[in-house]
């Protein structure tokens, strides 16, 4: 499986293929933004893909028998083994094309993750299968920043202060989430160094993504997305919400929108232009009274997260890549 | 049909490790996952040497983690690929979760288990529980005593776990140190025999490919769940019939093998009393029953080779004949009825509806590598006739070879 399946890159909304390949027959909740990601994901492959998922809403709110709504060949992972999936499903097929076994084709290989599975239990998985330039497979994660589907509990990825079931605010200790969210894709490219792609996306951004899910599939060896997934039950928002909750975590710079090609970065969007000076970042006050999760939330708080994505952008090695400030001497 | 060897085997000096190693290069193996712990990686380091020599052609992926390890093997096989995969001691039980998967999705993963002990306390020695540990959840486990057994069985391993009839994981268990370091003179067949007996894997309708987009392990719940372990439970039913035939087959191509293919009985024809374990126990055990009989004394010893499927039938069959069996487990399961071990228990148990019962007495014994010495089966053969005798079975005297 030498050669990629051909996917172009997709100029303009309009050019986006009308075939579904994630149709009805999932249960996800109204106005689910991974439900979305899921969509965009296969959307973009194609029907030579195959898909594995890890256990989560993905999996158990998504994929029910006799109402499956994968078009394409879709297999369970276990919650800690996207990365696992991946290597094997590309390893088999590898092999078996190689020994004249299968017919040897183009096959997109996908897993995908949340971020209880990907950022927490999977990530010596993840970060293995990003090790074998031979395998070609992309790794997504959808991040809605919570375990969702067991109730909405705390993750690896849950943001500072969130309330969640096992960080609820109390009488006593207001903020029970007092760590911050990790930085995946930040961390996999600085160990990595044989991934010729990364890429942080957000579902608001439909054609931004889609292209990342197109570069990532015809780039050649291990590649990986973080999407950021806004998840009206455990953001605690009304569901019409969604859309414009993920352009909030991006406009505030919170999510930064942003690629590793080959070592280079480059930022997207409204990322990008923020950067450039071009665009402001909105106070991510706006973004945290718009959900429940953070309605307990002091101006202290607000202040003290503020002041962390202020780091992020003014500190950081680029703007939320990695939390390392180069000095000069 | 008679055994036609076109080329005459070779004949090497090679441990229980290495003969499985040859087996994966025989049966064109496509992907292999590895993962050091000892004593099973030695497979494996035959395996990766095989690879870099370019005798054997392979995905050969080293994995972060057991639990990796497992999940690869379980992946690739959903492709359509023949694997193979091991571990031992705590590692096999880091890869729990995707051994139970493995079985519940009927993906015919064929493993070595190097069988250790499950430290802490530190012991590298030989113990079953790592292996028995899957013996409810649809893993075909079998007990090799040689190099030459663990050749043979690998092979008949993948024939048997990849028929449709089954589509069921195999872990072939060899006894850390005793069979996976110690070198025997094996024959190794003509690989135009392994491939006569030997088809590729075909998945059929349930490979996971563009061109059958299916979905596999979707979320049944209690709508379906039962219906599904049922078919299992249907997979392993049938698998007995297949080991059956695919040892009758083997016996045909290559010449050898045990008559039985589930057990194999030593010294037991008029037999009073009989020891009754699995692997490398056979060899210590056959050096004394063979010994107790020069004095006279009616010993015989009867080795499982399959312990899931359990022979039911032919178990009970062959062991009702005698007056009492001993078991000898090189495993504990504590609070077990009786206090007994595993296999034990399933011995008695298959026993019970039988019209002649004989006596059946746990031993524990060997455990985390212990030698069994000849002494030591003597001990147990006292007891046993002395239960006979008495018609009371002495439960202090259970535990074989240790220190109060
Ligand atoms: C090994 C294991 N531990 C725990 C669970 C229970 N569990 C099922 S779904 C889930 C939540 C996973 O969270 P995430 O990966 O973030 O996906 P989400 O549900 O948020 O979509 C958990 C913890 C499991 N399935 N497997
Ligand atoms: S809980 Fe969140 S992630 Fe899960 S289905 Fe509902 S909206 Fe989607
Ligand atoms: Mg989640």
């Amino acid at each position: 499986m030498t050669q990629m399946v051909d996917l172009p890159q997709v100029r303009g909304v309009k050019n986006i293929p009308i075939e579904e390949m994630f149709t009805s027959g999932h249960r996800t909740c109204q106005g689910c933004e991974s439900a979305l990601t899921m969509r965009l994901m296969v959307k973009a492959a194609g029907d030579r893909t195959i898909v594995t998922g890890s256990t989560g809403c993905m999996y158990v709110a998504n994929t029910t028998y006799y109402t499956s709504p994968w078009v394409v060949p879709w297999m369970h992972t276990q919650l800690g083994s996207s990365g696992a999936a991946a290597t094997g499903t590309a390893a088999g097929l590898k092999a078996l094309m190689r020994k004249g076994k299968v017919k040897d084709e183009p096959i997109n290989v996908i897993s995908f993750c949340g971020d209880g599975g990907g950022i927490d239990m999977g990530l010596s998985g993840i970060s293995a299968s990003l090790t074998h330039p031979e395998y070609n497979h992309l790794v997504l994660l959808y991040d809605n920043e919570s375990y969702a589907n067991t109730d909405i509990q705390v993750s690896g990825s849950s943001p500072w202060g969130a309330n969640s079931t096992f960080s609820p605010p109390g009488k006593v200790h207001r903020i029970m989430n007092t760590r911050w969210k990790k930085n995946m894709v930040g961390m996999l490219a600085a160990g990595h160094p044989d991934c010729r792609y990364l890429a942080t996306s957000c579902g608001s951004y439909g054609l931004d993504m889609t292209n990342k899910l197109r570069r990532a599939l015809t780039i050649g060896g291990p590649t990986f997305i973080h999407s950021i997934d806004p998840c009206p039950k455990g953001w605690d928002y009304d569901p019409k919400f969604s859309h414009e909750l993920g352009m909030l975590a991006v406009e505030t710079g919170l999510w930064v929108l942003y690629e590793i090609v080959d070592g280079e970065l480059f930022l997207n969007g409204p990322s990008k232009a923020i950067a450039k000076g071009m665009k402001q970042r909105r106070p991510v006050e706006e973004y945290l009274s718009r959900q429940g999760r953070f309605a307990h939330f002091t101006e202290e708080d607000t202040k003290f997260v503020q002041s962390k994505v202020d780091d992020m952008w003014e500190r950081w090695w680029g703007p939320g890549v990695i939390p390392i400030n180069v000095k000069e001497d | 049909m008679s055994t036609t060897i076109e080329k005459p085997e070779q004949e090497l000096l090679i441990s229980g490790s290495e003969a499985i190693a040859i087996a994966c290069s025989m049966a064109d193996v496509d992907v292999i996952t590895a993962y050091p712990i000892r004593p099973y990686d030695t497979v494996m380091q035959y395996v990766s040497r095989l690879v870099a020599d370019g005798e054997m052609d392979c995905e050969f992926i080293v994995a972060e983690s057991e639990h990796s390890q497992f999940e690869i093997v379980k992946h690739a096989s959903a492709v359509g690929a023949r694997v193979f995969c091991g571990s031992s001691g705590v590692g096999w039980f880091y890869a729990f979760e995707a051994l139970a998967v493995t079985a519940g999705l009927r993906l015919p993963v064929v493993a070595m288990v190097g069988n250790r002990a499950l430290d802490d306390p530190g012991a590298f020695g030989t113990e079953h529980n790592d292996a028995l540990a899957v013996r409810d959840l649809g893993w075909m486990l079998n007990w090799v005593a040689t190099a030459q057994e663990a050749l043979d069985t690998a092979l008949m391993a993948w024939r048997i776990a990849e028929d449709p009839r089954v589509f069921l994981p195999c872990a072939i268990s060899a006894d850390g140190s005793f069979l996976t370091h110690s070198q025997v003179l094996t024959n190794v067949p003509d690989k135009s025999l392994v491939d006569k007996f030997l088809p590729r894997y075909d998945r059929g309708d349930k490979v996971l490919h563009p061109d059958n987009p299916i979905t596999v392990a979707p979320q049944v719940n209690e709508d379906w769940l039962m219906e599904i372990r049922r078919q299992t439970d249907d997979g392993m039913r049938r698998a007995k019939g297949v080991v059956e035939e695919v040892h009758e087959e083997f016996r045909d191509i290559f010449g050898r093998g045990t008559p039985s293919p589930f057990f194999e009985e030593y010294m037991t024809d008029d037999a009073e009393v009989v020891f009754v374990g699995m692997g490398t126990l056979a060899l210590p055990v056959r050096v004394a029953v063979r010994q107790m009989r020069e004095q006279g004394i009616k010993v015989g010893f009867v080795r499982i080779k399959w312990f899931r499927p359990f022979a039911t039938e032919e178990i009970k069959a062959c062991l009702s004949r005698f007056k009492a069996i001993g078991v000898v487990d090189r495993d504990y399961s504590f609070g077990s009825p009786d206090f007994g071990g595993v296999l034990y228990n399933d011995i008695r148990a298959a026993l019970y509806d039988s019209e002649k019962k004989p006596l059946v007495i746990s031993f524990i014994a060997g455990l985390g590598g212990r030698e069994v010495r000849g002494q030591n089966v003597v001990e147990m053969k006292d007891v046993m006739y002395e239960a006979l005798a008495t018609g009371k079975i002495d439960r202090d005297k259970q535990w074989i070879g240790v220190r109060r």
